[in-house]
């Protein structure tokens, strides 16, 4: 069913007796030609692609709870293409594309909002380093802008400028950054994949991989075996768990990040802002909340849920930079498992058995990635051969020394 | 008399007499009024407008799981958004205002959204607004977020205080209710440490709406003589007006303390919340319960409230919402309502009870199975239409309606650790199940012990077997049986609303089920249903009642959605503390601070540190003129700059030249006592990780020092190495960074100036102690000392460290023995500016991507030992041909500017990613040069010596022309720091 301007007027008069369920709730056939494990935002998109891009039929997407529960469901919602490194930024800005043209693609009103993103800065160094990526991005055809203390001012005069500990120096912005609504990305993508005969299957765990002679042949579930030509996993966070069962062993340890959202405000804040000298970013959705965060809790854990010294920290960040949210209220807070990989930056690959595929490694940042993700996995899938814009994120980058990382954190798990 | 609506009785002080203002115009209430009872005492029901709709509202509830009645409170800078009148406490000058209205609470043009009602439906905007795609960002985006929000920020920033704290107990009891209270006795009288917290502002729970007896006496005699006991008792520690906001990993409890909510403005030196973290080996959670609505057509009208909140507005507050009152129930508790409103002299209009088998009141009406089905009242409830057994329907004055769908246990901090409450269908409600949090037990109303006497008893219960000790005599209450059939909404009704913040009603529910977003999950988020500011404390359970039964599925099986901390929204303010403004983070200050400030030095952070940037002298306008100044000075005659804030990592042991070793990709084990070494570690991935110098002051102890930024970083890894690769080696870290002061001594005469404090008997010639010599020293008449003969500027130059309270001293000395070589104090500025004249590497350059080669050392990489990160180094990703090289950069223009940041291009060529050569990582102007100058990392970099290249830097708007030279800008042979 097309959503229309026509639709959507006629049902309002009649009652809205004549909206269909967004996507069908199919049970499983024994065998697709394809086999996407997650319904979250990455594996709902591959499917899209996969389908409506690549002329791909009988695939299915196996969730083992309901699509969107997962992270894309609880992540802050920014998306941005402000990387810096080689391998990254072709494939961020393309990213930032599909998203300027999801909607009409998908028929779906994601709220695709691009209010910007303003990174701040706080001392020569990070100057110096924000140029380079400005540079960077620019040099990939991205759009940046750097501006001084008194341009963010005017932008942003209730910041912290008279009595801040670190004072803003400056900041580089990104126009065509900002937002979307989270849970409408996965939706959107699945009635799309819906529409083109994708079979989504909620409530439906994976619990093991068929795997004979190095050939994955499909996947234990909840609902039985379920054959595949090819079986490919897309489950963020949950990665670590479900490829051991395929007794794999990945370069990715697990970590909660916690995000926050305050009582709905009349409007403050035109933009995503984040503060460089702190850990807190804050964006204010369209229903009026600000939603922020800042950094992982700091312990590996599979629990989604974070604890106070983190709540604190990033509060203080908040108070530090923005002290006018002091009588705001904090009303929600919740945590996501972050599929953290040991340079910060994805894997979309092949993996050594026959059939099986893999796509994680998103860390915090993998929503801003969901249109580009899919669409290099989709192509992967189909073609047998990386994206261009995903050459970079292969498995054995770690091995041979090719790592992406983007904030020189280093390579090894307890960096993180 | 204005307020019309007050009735006798009430824990209310008539004596004290409070004004106050709503939306301009005055009122007066009492000592022990929320806002909301004061209001109402006041005839005011109207206190807000609903989010979409921007419907009339009134307070639904008498407490914090409020939806309706939100206000601003206080003004300037303390104006707080959505402030819930049903638990603000009336102070004297108290100042409120409605909010999201425009123009006004009474008339407000946004209502408009009601009439459009039909389109506004769940999951409208996912539907429309795409046509044509150009308009959303720019025009229908703009309305959307302009409507957004309910209240509004002042705007300024908050001028109240925040604390933080810790405390310790063995039980935590939250809720100060009759289970709570029992809890606290048990535990209190067996000697436990015991911490009671409630929300409220009065102890006693339920207990103060209540007309029940305990012990044939009221019943709040018995929670005033249970808190005297409980605070004569030193083992107990009561925290009213503390929320108890969220349950934590490992018995961390987070509470929040109004310490100065309920006045009018902080006391001195109070601050407005304290934050406490709570550690506690038991919990018992006796939250009590929440009432929950029915939903039926037009339910939110200002005067309809749940039947309970009636009940507490007149029991506790003596006030009535309206003088003639209706009640519409499904349970035995509505009829409470009715009974000691009519005893108080209320009128009832009637109670109207789904339940054919309805008991019959003595003095009220009862209509029996019968249903509201719609109500009347533009900005108020004036009539309530009842359907009634027969099929006639009435209408029924009114201008209030109690409702009672029964009650919901409040489980919401069992969930905060993601454990999921179980379905009790004889309550027809989710209980505490699954799994709680370690340590904690539920009692009470909180189980789903509902009657005053089962509270009683599962209080004392609770806390008995939880620890251990004996439970006490429970008082006699009434136990009246618990009967909750579910009626959840009025068959037909369709703009019947159950999340009234959010305006969800059962119409959206049924589209969401239609549209097929059917699991609890999809439900929340497809109809924002349980998302306002009370998070669904009143609302979750019908939408899932409906979804359940329009799915053809019982409750439990549709699921129910947990609860997220904080219990109630919690100011930011509070969680923030005091660490905000310039107590961010410390400020760790210099040994030479005072001596740079007298000096009219510019200070700059450095991490946590403040630093002098550089010295302006008078006549000076522009830093540059400093700068320049300060480096022409130390390289012509002497400088000193505060060095202290690099990292001092002191390492001893027998082992310690190993570990080292170890530490460092570059030999470490052979190195003489007296001598220094530069040293480059790198991480386990052979990437660089910092540099610095060790010396050897003995054969088991060394120096460490490393950059500023890295101190912490470098400390961490070598506790890493100490204890988990090295375990068994006999060696010991320690931080020294701020025990010692250290300052370089730089330029040709930097050791004349020294040899004049330095005590006589110690050499430092060049012979006597040269490049790379260190030392054990006296200076100034024995004064003890460590001498380094190290130099980051590349001219002769000396590191000289004195016990840390001695750095004052000797800079002043420093200054005065200088003064006939002219001695020139230099800040990170001139630091800067030398160190890449000499081409050293720095934090621009040690950017946590680049390694050894890189950065033009690969050679220093040990291949005869092994070394952390030697082997990962050597992979082909890091060691390809055209790997980057540092490299120097000087514009072919003396003045042109080159930019660190920028990019390096071929001379000719696109001027695109994928043509990028390398980066300029820092750059500076070089008096000595006389233009800028810049290092940067280059593909090939070594062998491009003399290339010109362009260096480019679109986001700054630059391109200019350059040349590849040696980083190494001055003294490329190093003679001067041998000399
Ligand atoms: C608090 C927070 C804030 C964030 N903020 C941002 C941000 O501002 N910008 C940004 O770009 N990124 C952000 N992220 C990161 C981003 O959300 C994730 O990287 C991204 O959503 C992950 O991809 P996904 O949507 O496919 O994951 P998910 O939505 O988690 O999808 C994975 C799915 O796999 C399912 N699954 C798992 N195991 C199995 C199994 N055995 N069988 C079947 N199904 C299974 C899960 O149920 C889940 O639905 C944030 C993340 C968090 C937690």
């Amino acid at each position: 069913m097309r959503y229309s301007g026509f639709k959507v007027i006629k049902e309002a008069l009649t009652g809205h007796k004549g909206w269909k369920p967004a996507w069908r709730d199919p049970e499983p056939r024994p065998h697709y030609d394809i086999i996407i494990i997650g319904g979250g935002g990455h594996g709902l998109a591959t499917a899209h692609y996969l389908a409506k891009v690549y002329g791909q039929k009988n695939i299915a997407v196996i969730e083992k709870g309901w699509i969107g529960g997962g992270n894309v469901g609880r992540n802050t919602t920014i998306i941005r293409s402000n990387y810096m490194l080689d391998g990254n930024e072709p494939f961020y800005e393309f990213s930032l594309k599909l998203w300027e043209g999801l909607e009409q693609d998908l028929n779906y009103n994601a709220m695709i909002s691009q209010r910007g993103i303003m990174n701040l800065i706080h001392s020569d160094a990070q100057r110096d380093a924000f140029i380079r990526r400005g540079n960077a991005m620019m040099l990939n055809g991205a759009d940046a802008e750097l501006l001084d203390a008194a341009q963010i001012r005017k932008e942003y005069p209730f910041l912290n400028f008279d009595d801040a500990r670190f004072p803003i120096k400056g900041g580089l912005a990104q126009r065509r950054g900002g937002t979307v609504r989270h849970d409408a990305v996965a939706w959107g993508f699945a009635r799309s994949a819906d529409s083109h005969g994708v079979d989504i299957i909620q409530n439906c765990e994976v619990t093991g991989f068929r795997i004979e002679n190095g050939k994955c042949l499909g996947i234990e579930t909840s609902k039985g075996f379920i054959g595949a030509n090819k079986v490919a996993s897309a489950v963020a966070g949950s990665s670590g768990r479900l490829m051991a069962k395929a007794n794999m062993r990945l370069p990715i340890e697990s970590h909660v990040l916690q995000a926050f959202v305050s009582e709905g405000l009349k409007p403050v804040l035109p933009g995503v802002i984040t503060f460089g000298a702190g850990h807190f970013y804050v964006s204010q959705s369209d229903k009026g909340g600000l939603v922020f965060g800042g950094d992982i809790d700091g312990y590996n854990s599979y629990a989604q849920r974070g604890n106070l010294p983190v709540v604190e920290d990033v509060c203080e960040g908040g108070m530090a930079i923005m002290p006018i949210i002091g009588r705001a209220r904090l009303l929600r807070m919740w945590g996501g498992i972050m599929d953290m990989s040991m340079d910060g930056s994805p894997i979309i690959d092949e993996t050594h058995i026959e059939g099986l595929y893999f796509n994680g490694g998103w860390c915090y940042g993998g929503f801003k990635a969901t249109p580009a993700s899919g669409y290099a996995y989709a192509h992967l899938l189909a073609k047998g051969t990386p994206h261009e814009t995903a050459t970079a994120y292969r498995f054995n980058r770690f091995e041979t020394g090719h790592m992406i990382d983007e904030k020189g954190m280093g390579n090894q798990p307890n960096l993180h | 008399m204005t307020q019309i609506n007050r009735l006798a009785g009430g824990q209310i002080d008539r004596h004290t007499t409070l004004n106050f203002t709503f939306d301009g115009k005055k009122y007066q209430g009492h000592a022990g009024d929320t806002l909301a009872s004061a209001l109402l005492a006041n005839n005011v029901r109207l206190m807000g407008r609903s989010f979409k709709y921007h419907r009339p509202r009134g307070p639904l509830t008498a407490g914090s799981e409020e939806p309706n009645a939100l206000v601003e409170l206080r003004s300037g800078a303390r104006q707080e958004p959505n402030t819930r009148a049903t638990t603000a406490e009336l102070f004297d000058g108290l100042q409120a205002r409605s909010q999201n209205r425009f123009p006004s609470l009474k008339f407000d043009a946004m209502a408009i959204n009601d009439r459009f009602s039909n389109f506004l439906t769940a999951g409208f905007y996912y539907k429309t607004f795409m046509w044509p795609a150009a308009f959303w960002e720019k025009i229908y985006e703009p309305i959307i977020r302009k409507a957004a929000g309910l209240g509004s920020l002042s705007m300024q920033e908050d001028p109240d205080q925040y604390d933080k704290g810790f405390r310790h107990c063995d039980v935590l009891i939250i809720g100060a209710g009759p289970s709570g209270l029992m809890a606290a006795l048990t535990a209190a009288r067996a000697g436990k440490e015991v911490i009671l917290a409630d929300e409220d502002f009065t102890f006693g729970g339920r207990l103060n709406s209540e007309t029940h007896a305990i012990n044939d006496n009221v019943a709040t005699d018995w929670v005033a003589s249970s808190i005297a006991e409980l605070a004569s008792l030193p083992n107990v520690r009561l925290m009213p007006r503390t929320t108890i906001i969220g349950a934590f990993d490992h018995g961390i409890y987070g509470a929040v303390e109004r310490i100065s909510d309920h006045l009018p403005i902080p006391p001195a030196d109070k601050p407005r919340q304290i934050l406490w973290r709570i550690y506690a080996s038991r919990a018992i959670l006796c939250a009590g319960a929440t009432e929950r609505p029915i939903a039926f057509e037009n339910n939110d009208r200002p005067g309809i409230m749940l039947a309970g909140a009636l009940r507490t507005y007149a029991n506790r507050y003596g006030t009535t919402a309206a003088k003639r009152v209706a009640i519409f129930t499904n349970n035995d508790d509505g009829h409470r309502t009715a009974s000691d409103l009519a005893t108080k002299g209320v009128h009832i209009a009637a109670v109207v009870d789904t339940r054919p088998d309805a008991p019959s009141g003595h003095n009220y009406e009862v209509l029996k199975g019968a249903q509201i089905v719609n109500t009347m009242g533009r900005l108020g409830l004036t009539f309530a239409e009842v359907l009634q057994a027969d099929g006639s329907t009435r209408m029924l004055e009114c201008g209030a309606l109690g409702v009672s769908g029964g009650w919901n246990p409040n489980v919401h901090l069992t969930c905060h650790q993601r454990g999921r409450p179980t379905w009790n269908g004889d309550l027809a409600a989710f209980v505490p199940g699954g799994t709680l949090p370690p340590g904690m037990t539920v009692a009470g109303a909180a189980m789903g012990d509902f009657s005053t006497h089962a509270a009683l008893t599962s209080g004392t219960q609770a806390a008995a077997t939880a620890l251990g000790v004996k439970a006490v005599n429970v008082p006699l209450a009434e136990d009246a049986p618990i009967r909750q059939t579910p009626f959840w909404y009025v068959e037909g009704a369709s703009r019947a609303w159950l999340d009234q913040q959010n305006d969800v009603t059962v119409k959206d529910v049924k589209l969401s089920h239609q549209e097929g977003f059917r699991s609890v999950e999809h439900l929340k988020r497809y109809t924002t249903l349980g998302m306002a500011t009370d998070q669904g404390k009143t609302s979750n359970m019908g939408g899932l009642a409906i979804m359940a039964e329009l799915a053809g599925k019982s409750i439990p099986e549709v699921g129910t959605t947990i609860f997220r901390p904080p219990y109630t929204a919690t100011a930011i303010g509070v969680m923030g503390g005091r660490m905000r403004g310039k107590d961010f983070h410390p400020t760790r200050l210099t040994p030479s601070h005072d001596w740079a400030k007298e000096r009219g030095a510019v200070f700059v952070e450095v991490g946590n540190w403040l630093r002098a940037q550089w010295f302006p002298i008078a006549g000076e306008t522009h830093w540059r003129e400093s700068v320049d100044r300060e480096v022409t000075a130390t390289r012509a005659s002497v400088g000193v700059c505060d060095c202290t804030t690099l990292g001092k990592i002191d390492v001893q042991g027998v082992d310690a030249a190993t570990f080292l070793n170890k530490i460092y990709c570059n030999g470490f084990a052979k190195l003489a006592v007296g001598k220094v070494r530069y040293g480059l570690m790198l991480r386990e991935d052979g990437i660089a990780m910092d540099d610095g110098t060790a010396g050897r002051m003995a054969d088991d102890h060394f120096i460490v020092t490393t950059t500023t930024a890295n101190a912490a970083r470098v400390y961490q890894h070598m506790e890493f190495v100490r204890q988990c690769l090295m375990p068994d080696a006999d060696v010991q870290v320690i931080s020294t960074t701020e025990a010692w002061a250290q300052y370089a001594v730089a330029g040709p005469n930097s050791r004349k100036l020294l040899q004049k404090i330095v005590d006589p008997e110690f050499d430092i010639t060049n012979e006597g102690f040269p490049f790379m010599a260190c030392g054990n020293i006296t200076v100034c008449g024995g004064l003890r000392a460590r001498l380094f003969r190290i130099s980051f500027s590349g001219e002769l130059a000396f590191e000289i460290a004195v016990p840390s309270r001695y750095g004052d001293a000797l800079m002043r000395r420093l200054m005065s023995e200088g003064e006939e070589f002219d001695v020139t104090p230099y800040g990170t500025e001139a630091l800067g500016v030398m160190r890449i004249e000499k081409g050293h590497a720095a934090g621009n350059e040690l950017n946590g991507t680049t390694t050894a080669l890189n950065l033009g050392m690969g050679r220093m990489v040990s291949k005869v030992k092994d070394s952390i990160g030697s082997k990962l180094s050597e992979r082909a990703g890091l060691n390809e041909p055209d790997a980057l090289m540092q490299v120097g950069i000087k514009p072919l223009d003396a003045e042109q500017k080159v930019t660190a940041g920028g990019h390096l291009m071929n001379e000719d060529g696109p001027v695109d990613a994928a043509h990028d050569q390398g980066y300029v990582t820092s750059a500076a102007f070089s008096p000595t040069m006389g233009s800028m100058i810049g290092l940067g990392f280059l593909k090939d970099g070594s062998n491009r010596t003399g290339e010109k290249m362009r260096l480019v830097s679109p986001v700054t708007d630059l391109t200019i022309e350059v040349e590849i030279v040696s980083a190494h800008f001055v003294d490329p042979e190093g003679e001067r720091v041998r000399a």
